[in-house]
């Protein structure tokens, strides 16, 4: 999913479409080539004044004009330092800045698309996507670029120094150039070919591993070790096998490319000398030749060897790209945004207060990725502060109401209204702002107890975080860890239990005053003493809001004023605890069920 | 972590590799001698053939060279050729040193590969459960890299250098000693220059890859967190948060590219500088008659050629120690002690009454089972019910051997052998255990269910997935048994991953056979054919059963109720439900729903 095929053509319409991103780059760039161009030709020019020395003093046996010469020499050095250093820093900041923006510009779409993409694409590969991806991008255009109009403008210089020189030897090392060009081409095509297998492979190897370790137990219990280390190491040898080929290739240019420039060394030294011996041709110019024959081999090399980095950056190119392309699936018309603003800016002058009475009208649904409707013709009126509980197997599709109330997804057909309106006649923000959270797994997000409870109101005041702490009785949580509230829970609040997040967590939705409530609750097993505190502010949170609750405790599902009991992603029984008891259906089998489950609990109770 | 305990890694896993390196490094030196080699005969040619002048070379050289005086068309063709030849040997030796070196490395790679998976396979459960997968397959990839990349680039690439520097002192000390104090002064200067250089931003390079990661942590955590960020709408907020780190980021890389660039620009002029210095003083040497055009060439050549290895070798030298970082990771996993078996371990017939005898476990202080003692007797079937975390899963881990009893804490006999004296492989090899958690491998059903068994027998296999009801849907599947299952291939429904699982231990044709809980994704009527089926197939076998559900419980001839670590109660069907517990209560909830129990 969302992988997009290495190709090993390059696409001029993929590489267009960074022209928006440079605009704010332009001028470093525009510096940065011109530099690079000053460097180089100074760089070609080098071998110029050697032959110059040769000519001016060695051969006529004199040292007048050496200082000026050596002080000549000295302020080309300067210069090409100079310009070295200016491009560098030019070439940094378009690579920096240009990965800011692109970057930059990938995080609001991100922040902009709907949750279901979220649910289909993982975090690793949208974090490979913002990271490496924009960095290999960016450094391909500042550095790759530049350095590949270095290596052209050192070729291109050394020539013109060259035909000045002595035209006809120019002429005999210019045809050189494309020979050489086309044998590095051929070998670097199967390079890259190669490398892409190299890859590959890498991958299987990453594969295989994280199916060693994880399927450990499995392993061990049909003692299968050697099975699995051989077949692992058909892997390896496969990667062994590939990768000396790609080394035998890269290897295999070294000798060539020496040839190549040994070759143009001979011609130049061959005919250069027969010139030499016949006085029609000095020393100086001929180690300026027999330099220029050495050095413009590398640069060719380079030049095609950016080729595999370039198409490394196309890939990236085309899979940051698709990452901005997505498109969002509830998004407000421009009407709405122009009244209620947009995520970033929202005008909440104009918001209207939120009730939470939620009405579905005739609504039918289906998931993108479905072939059939989950919700066909739906209708149910859902009053201010009722708690609605949702209760069904692990993968009934237990969340589809609640997406659909809180317009994560929009109804393929009919119209959820929320205190009588259209949802869709409101900014997303506004409703969203009006929700409270809660999930089974839930999520903190590194920093301290304060700031993660902050994070419902960002304006309250301590007093008020911890009010909202103590209402839910996070406190009795937060006094037990040594910082308090200054205690940082870690990444992903890792470094609190279960129980304890969840706590934080509701602390946080509480601080929010959401008039709507949206809660998983955890099966996740905590202590009986935490899991009481919970039990407890979930009663205290619900009251006076409407609830939607993805319920798994008999206790939560009994209090609440509506149970809808959902199986294969369709509601099959709506009413409440007692009405539906006395149905004897699918309610009343899941209820038994669920006693059992919680039998664990109940048995001290019973004893007693 | 030692430097010479990192070398001794290396030398480790070098087993068929150390020849090629040995083999590496000859050829490499070949290749440098060649490659300097060259200069001198376009310097003979320019000074001897074409100049006239009294030759400056080795004498060894010189025999291979037209003498001047000759016809100068001639002796230039043969000079020419010389060049060639020089290039093409040094070319010839290069390649096969770099083939030698990436042979040498490959093979060290996949020996460390290799070892690192099968260590990893072996070692112990417990293990496995102390460590995380994460972090254990970011060291088996990245850091194997790095000490790949270690071998093959910066290792040989020190020794490259080093090569170059020498042989190039050498004969630049040959021709002229001024000159050559020059150039030689050089590389110790440069050298320093960049590890100093190198050594004192290392800081700077660790405040931007500390930049990167806090930017990094805030758009994962962003995205993991997206639905309370969206729930909240904080948006806004999480944009001007990134907008904070991005710029931090950029910032601290600017800055270090500030001095970065001083630092390329000050090294760049330093080697230009050395090229003018040469070319100054090699004129004034020259006039003087001291050196002649053709020494003055080549300096400038050996200089050029020096200038950019030696500034590379100060980056290199200060990378090392990331490297011995990576192989104290590496090494940690391969220090742990994997499973062995003491010799003389016994293979006895497992097809023996199973006895536990006051058996104790904990998981560190958590204490699971508490002095629990029962039998099985042999080809009878034991039940267990019991609420999570009661211990039954460790019963089965113990009876398995994937954790073994501490001294102490009881044991457990199979037909009065103690299983601590039996092999642990043939143990396991002999009790079929279908885990809770049906994982299976990525690869196709057939392969799957084969997987322990290895008897590539379709009918066979057929004949097992019939026993655990599910040939038909692998039939009715397009690819049928040739499915590829996991994440490259077809989801499959957790029912069906469980019975591909029991299928898999029924090829072990195990004497015991144990299900844990292996069977709650199916139905209750799917679960009873699997259990009617298992009945005639695997006549004689002890098997136990654990599962929530009574009607899977009923018809076992013994059951035990385990609650908290400890047996609360024990006996047939008939004899649990006639008097209260857990038992009872369940079986009572579990027939009056009409729906889970056995009509």
């Amino acid at each position: 999913m969302n992988r997009t095929e290495e190709s090993a053509r390059l696409s001029l319409s993929v590489w267009k479409r960074l022209l928006p991103y440079m605009k704010s780059v332009r001028r470093h760039f525009i510096m940065a080539l011109v530099l690079m161009i000053v460097s180089a030709l100074i760089s070609s020019a080098y071998p110029v004044f050697t032959a110059f020395a040769v000519s001016a003093f060695i051969e006529p046996g004199q040292l007048k004009g050496l200082p000026l010469f050596v002080v000549a020499y000295f302020a080309a050095i300067l210069v090409d330092g100079a310009a070295s250093l200016f491009f560098f820093r030019h070439s940094m900041k378009v690579e920096l800045y240009l990965a800011k923006d692109i970057r930059r510009k990938a995080f609001v779409h991100l922040q902009e698309l709907s949750i279901p993409f979220f649910n289909k694409t993982s975090v690793g590969y949208l974090l490979a996507r913002v990271m490496s991806d924009v960095d290999r991008i960016s450094s391909v255009i500042a550095w790759g670029m530049t350095h590949a109009l270095w290596n052209v403008g050192y070729v291109v210089g050394a020539f013109v120094y060259m035909f000045i020189l002595k035209p006809s030897l120019a002429l005999m090392l210019l045809a050189y150039v494309p020979v050489i060009t086309a044998v590095v081409w051929f070998f670097q095509s199967k390079i890259i070919r190669v490398q892409r297998k190299v890859r590959e492979v890498n991958s299987e190897i990453t594969g295989a591993y994280n199916e060693g370790i994880t399927g450990a137990k499995v392993t061990k219990t049909l003692v299968i070790e050697d099975v699995m280390a051989r077949e692992f190491s058909a892997v390896t040898q496969k990667m062994y096998r590939y990768s000396i080929r790609s080394s035998r290739l890269a290897a295999f240019l070294t000798p060539l490319m020496s040839i190549a420039g040994a070759a143009a060394v001979g011609t130049v030294l061959y005919k250069g000398g027969l010139l030499v011996g016949e006085q029609l041709m000095d020393f100086g110019v001929l180690s300026a030749l027999i330099t220029y024959a050495l050095g413009i081999v590398e640069p060719i090399v380079q030049l095609v060897g950016m080729l595999e980095n370039v198409i490394v950056a196309q890939v990236g190119i085309e899979r940051v790209t698709a990452l901005i392309d997505e498109p969002v699936t509830v998004a407000d018309t421009p009407e709405v945004i122009e009244k209620y603003g947009d995520v970033f800016n929202p005008k909440k002058e104009n918001w209207e207060p939120i009730r939470g009475d939620i009405t579905f009208e005739n609504v039918s649904f289906r998931y993108p990725d479905g072939d059939e409707d989950v919700l066909h013709d739906f209708n149910l009126h859902i009053p201010a502060g009722t708690t609605v509980a949702i209760v069904g197997e692990t993968g009934a599709g237990k969340s589809t109401l609640v997406n659909l109330a809180c317009r994560f997804f929009e109804p393929t057909k009919g119209r959820v209204l929320i205190d009588g309106k259209d949802s869709r006649l409101r900014s997303t923000l506004w409703l969203h702002s009006s929700l409270g959270y809660v999930l089974q797994t839930p999520f903190l997000f590194s920093g301290t107890v304060m700031e993660n409870i902050r994070y419902g109101r960002l304006d309250a005041t301590d007093e008020e975080v911890i009010a909202a702490a103590k209402l839910v009785s996070a406190d009795v949580v937060v006094a037990r860890l040594p910082k308090g509230y200054d205690e940082p829970v870690g990444e992903g609040g890792d470094r609190l239990s279960a129980g304890e997040k969840q706590l934080i967590s509701l602390a946080r939705a509480v601080l929010a005053d959401p008039p709507i409530f949206v809660l998983d609750e955890a099966t996740a097993s905590v202590d009986t003493e935490t899991e009481k505190l919970i039990q407890n502010a979930i009663s205290r949170v619900l009251k006076g809001r409407t609830s939607f609750i993805i319920a798994h405790r008999l206790s939560t599902i009994r209090d609440a004023d509506l149970i809808l009991v959902v199986d294969k992603g369709r509601i099959v029984e709506k009413g409440t605890h007692a009405e539906l008891l006395r149905k004897g259906g699918r309610y009343a089998a899941l209820c038994r069920a669920m006693q059992l489950r919680e039998e664990k609990f109940s048995v001290p109770e019973l004893e007693e | 972590m030692a430097k010479n305990s990192a070398a001794s890694f290396l030398l480790r896993f070098s087993h068929g590799a150390k020849r090629y390196f040995a083999l590496a490094l000859v050829l490499t030196c070949g290749g440098i001698v060649f490659s300097f080699v060259l200069p001198l005969i376009v310097g003979y040619t320019v000074d001897t053939v074409i100049g006239a002048k009294e030759p400056n070379l080795p004498p060894f050289l010189l025999k291979w060279l037209p003498q001047g005086g000759g016809e100068l068309s001639k002796s230039l063709l043969e000079c020419t050729l010389a060049v060639l030849l020089c290039a093409l040997l040094s070319g010839v030796l290069t390649f096969f040193a770099r083939v030698c070196l990436a042979t040498g490395t490959e093979r060290l790679t996949r020996s460390l590969r290799d070892t690192l998976f099968d260590h990893i396979q072996k070692l112990p459960f417990k293990w496995h459960t102390e460590n995380r997968t994460g972090d254990i397959i970011q060291r088996c990839t990245q850091d194997v890299s790095m000490v790949q990349r270690f071998v093959a680039q910066q290792l040989i690439e020190i020794m490259r250098i080093l090569l170059l520097v020498a042989v190039a002192v050498i004969i630049m000390f040959q021709l002229n000693t001024i000159l050559a104090i020059i150039a030689t002064a050089y590389v110790p200067v440069v050298l320093t220059y960049s590890l100093l250089f190198y050594s004192s931003v290392a800081s700077e390079f660790l405040a931007c890859d500390e930049a990167e990661g806090e930017l990094m942590v805030h758009i994962q955590e962003n995205l993991t967190g997206v639905r309370v960020v969206r729930a909240f709408g904080r948006e806004r907020y999480e944009l001007d948060k990134f907008d904070e780190k991005n710029e931090v980021f950029i910032n601290r890389w600017i800055k270090l590219g500030d001095t970065l660039g001083w630092f390329f620009t000050i090294g760049d002029v330093f080697s230009s500088s050395l090229l003018l210095v040469i070319c100054a003083v090699g004129a004034v040497l020259c006039v003087r008659g001291t050196v002649t055009l053709g020494t003055f060439l080549v300096f400038l050549s050996y200089a050029a050629t020096l200038a950019w290895p030696v500034r590379m070798l100060g980056r290199i030298l200060s990378e090392v120690s990331k490297t011995t970082v990576s192989i104290a990771r590496l090494d940690e996993i391969l220090r742990a002690e994997p499973e062995t078996e003491k010799e003389g371990a016994l293979r006895p017939p497992l097809d023996g009454d199973i006895v536990f005898e006051n058996v104790s476990f904990a998981y560190g202080e958590q204490e699971v089972l508490r002095n629990v003692s029962f039998t099985i007797e042999r080809g009878t079937t034991l039940g267990i019910l019991g609420a999570t975390g009661s211990g039954k899963s460790s019963l089965t881990y113990l009876l398995n051997r994937l954790f073994d009893l501490e001294p102490g804490c009881g044991r457990i006999t199979i037909g009065g052998v103690d299983i601590r004296d039996i092999d642990r492989f043939y143990l396991r090899r002999n009790v079929g255990l279908v885990l809770q958690d049906p994982f299976l491998f990525s690869r196709t059903i057939m392969e799957n269910i084969d997987i322990a068994a290895r008897s590539g027998d379709l009918e066979r296999v057929r004949e097992k997935a019939a026993v655990a009801a599910v040939d038909e849907a692998v039939i009715a599947m397009p690819k049928q048994y040739d499915t590829l299952v996991g994440e490259r291939g077809v989801t499959l429904s957790g029912g069906q991953k469980q019975r591909i699982a029991i299928a898999r231990t029924l090829m072990l044709d195990a004497p015991i056979m144990i299900f844990d809980d292996s069977m709650s994704s199916l139905d209750a009527e799917t679960d009873a054919r699997i259990r009617k089926a298992l009945r005639e197939h695997a006549r004689g076998a002890t098997v136990i059963l654990i599962s929530h559900r009574i009607s899977t419980l009923m018809l076992c001839d013994k059951i035990i109720v385990l609650e908290d670590g400890r047996i609360a109660d024990c006996g047939t069907h008939e004899e649990l439900i006639s008097r209260p517990g857990l038992y009872r209560r369940v079986y009572d909830l579990q027939t009056d729903s009409g729906e889970e129990g056995e009509k």
